[in-house]
């Protein structure tokens, strides 16, 4: 899940790292007011989950409250990458001596977490990192110990940081992995964290991902997710623990696990179909849970044929047979079903949709075969 | 011959009387594996199976009663890094971790002591491990599979059942098949697999099954040219997977153009890995 930079700010403030002032506002005229309380020079910041709000416009400078307002209001109705702005980050402005690269990941190569810095930060931080990997400077974390402080000092020497500034760099870094650690955080970035003219260090702008799956243990932020960014039925799927993505294609796909759900779409492809979803409904699927994905894949208007590959290993093909009665009573389908299950009590599961007016099959390349022949039937 | 579990694995399960547990524990049983225990905390002193698998109230208390050597988890995300730590604790030296969504900070913290300690994981988010014949240890349909001479690996779980259930159907058997799991962070990539397999006599060539995210089967490609002597053949899943979506899988990210499966597929037929396009057709290219 991500937070949005107000959200990401807010939550380093409480853990002692330093932010500008500034507040959200939804409409112009809050933009404005805030602006007045900050004295005049802002910076007007769009708040949408995607990169390079910057580049595409979406951040911006103003004088005085009267250019806010009017910035405001352009950035309001804007769109970046697909995604409206319907929130902007009215901040005081900074004077920049330089900008700081600053964040805490989890790295996969070494099961460690890692702290990642480098004094050419700002926009442009991809790029620094493919052509010049030097000045990118890693930390790794023992997970069991934490961050030391003698990490911090150590990286603040090899970015150059100078001597005056190490104390409150190592705070901030202390500071960080609290976040990072206590956050379930996947990534907890500053960039850039900026030295300013009057030589202190602030987080000017701040990104985090929190770990999905820890959201049980971390309600307050489970409650900040913004769902205003995903599809109606990604919600839904949610709701039930499916994992779903809606694609362009005609063939709904029903399979239990992701690597599988994934093969299945590039078979349907292979034989010159289109996939129209990604959904996995996970291991120990239940009736309930398959009949939720069936009423998802056929609010689809663009499905014109079913796919169901089942290969029960902890899921088992009679519970998901129920599941696809109980959905076939309600949801009435009208397209064709082409349904394959193998696996765990697979013939219990069969015997069920016996009567069910479903098309089956053998093998993967079989189901996707005839799920792409049932398409263009119904075209 | 065969790798990590066989006729001598004598195992124990962590959450054997939850739902998943018990029905997996009948299901070991009835293909011969040799259970010999089962932890819930709790109810120790019962007995599983109508009297055939005791209960024990920790993993020690297991160990200490029936000289386990391997345990399976079956408990909820939220207990299983607990249940890890517990299990290297007492000294099983093979662990394999059948629960979905585990944390990935927790999995950082039990990684790296289970490393301190020598212990090897299989997992978590994994289907287990399967013998053909000998020991099934883990959620693996048992009759989809026959004893041979193919090693498989793979990050997926049904995935490997459709590769494993393709290869019956044409009457080639595996010497041992290992689902490593699709998580960041886990206990053992293909690389430690290819390694084992490389050295068991009874396994002559290996099926790998990938799938986009991460770098481990470029990681793989390097170590089968340098290492390997022994044929592989292997099938990338996420072929048509749209770049920058999320397909279920922490691991199945891809990030910034990288870990896709086109460049998988380059860097394992660099290695002279033949590459399936289909997962029924892996079994034909060996």
């Amino acid at each position: 899940m991500k937070l949005h930079e107000y959200q990401s700010k807010n939550i380093f403030s409480k853990y002692g790292i330093p932010i500008p002032k500034g507040r959200v506002a939804t409409t112009a005229q809050e933009a404005k007011q805030i602006a007045e309380e900050l004295g005049g020079r802002v910076v007007v910041k769009s708040q949408v989950l995607v990169g390079g709000r910057g580049k595409a416009g979406g951040v911006k400078l103003a004088k005085d409250a009267a250019e806010a307002e009017q910035l405001a209001t352009q950035i309001l109705s804007m769109e970046i990458k697909g995604l409206p702005v319907r929130k902007v980050l009215v901040d005081e402005a900074s004077a920049i001596d330089q900008e700081i690269y600053f964040a805490i990941t989890d790295d996969r190569a070494s099961k460690k977490p890692v702290l990642i810095a480098s004094a050419a930060g700002g926009v442009d931080i991809e790029e620094v990192a493919a052509k010049t990997p030097e000045k990118i400077i890693k930390a790794y974390i023992d997970p069991l110990l934490g961050l030391r402080e003698y990490q911090a000092r150590d990286v603040a020497v090899a970015i150059d940081l100078p001597r005056d500034y190490w104390k409150d760099f190592t705070k901030i870094a202390m500071g960080l992995w609290e976040v990072y650690k206590n956050t379930d955080a996947s990534l907890a970035e500053i960039n850039p964290l900026v030295i300013t003219k009057d030589k202190k260090l602030i987080a000017l702008d701040g990104k985090m991902m929190i770990d999905d799956n820890a959201l049980f243990r971390q309600p307050d932020l489970a409650e900040m997710r913004d769902t205003d960014e995903d599809a109606p039925a990604e919600i839904e799927a949610r709701k039930y623990g499916l994992s779903f993505i809606k694609l362009d294609g005609d063939i709904g796909c029903m399979v239990n696990g992701a690597g599988l759900a994934m093969t299945s779409m590039d078979v349907i492809k292979l034989f010159g179909g289109e996939p129209a979803n990604f959904l996995d409904v996970g291991g120990g699927a239940d009736s309930k849970k398959v009949a939720a994905a069936m009423r998802i894949i056929l609010t689809d208007q663009n499905v014109k044929a079913v796919l169901f590959n089942i290969f029960g290993g902890i899921t088992r093909c009679d519970e998901v047979a129920r599941g696809i009665l109980v959905a076939m009573d309600e949801v009435k389908p009208s397209v064709p079903m082409v349904v394959r299950l193998v696996g765990t009590n697979a013939e219990e599961g069969r015997k069920l949709l016996e009567n069910a007016n479903m098309i089956t099959a053998e093998t993967l390349a079989d189901a996707a075969k005839k799920s792409v022949e049932a398409a263009k039937k119904g075209k | 011959m065969s790798i990590l579990v066989d006729k001598n694995t004598r195992l124990i399960v962590q959450g054997i009387t939850g739902n998943e547990g018990l029905f997996h524990t009948t299901q070991m049983a009835a293909y011969g594996t040799n259970v010999v225990g089962g932890v819930t905390p709790g109810k120790g002193g019962e007995w599983v199976l109508d009297g055939k698998i005791p209960v024990f109230d920790s993993v020690k208390s297991a160990k200490d009663a029936t000289d386990a050597n391997a345990t399976i988890i079956f408990v909820p995300a939220r207990f299983a890094p607990d249940a890890m730590f517990e299990a290297a604790d007492a000294g099983i030296p093979l662990i394999i971790c059948i629960t979905e969504g585990v944390v990935i900070h927790d999995m950082m913290r039990v990684r790296n002591y289970l490393d301190q300690k020598k212990v090897r994981l299989i997992g978590p988010n994994c289907p287990g491990l399967l013998t053909p014949g000998e020991a099934k240890v883990g959620i693996i349909p048992g009759d989809i599979a026959i004893p041979g001479n193919v090693g498989v690996v793979s990050r997926s779980g049904t995935l490997t059942y459709e590769v494993l259930y393709a290869m019956k159907n044409l009457g080639m058997g595996a010497s041992t098949c290992v689902g490593i799991g699709g998580d960041p962070v886990n206990g053992t990539n293909f690389i430690d697999v290819l390694e084992m397999f490389e050295h068991d006599p009874k396994t002559e060539k290996v099926n790998m099954i990938g799938e986009i995210g991460g770098n481990e089967e470029e990681k793989a490609a390097d170590f089968i040219a340098a290492k390997m002597t022994k044929p592989v053949a292997s099938f990338i899943a996420g072929q048509t997977a749209p770049p920058g979506k999320r397909m279920g899988h922490a691991g199945a990210i891809i990030e910034g153009g990288a870990g896709t499966a086109a460049d998988k597929i380059k860097a394992l037929e660099a290695a002279g890995v033949k590459v399936a396009k289909h997962p029924e057709e892996i079994p034909t290219l060996l």
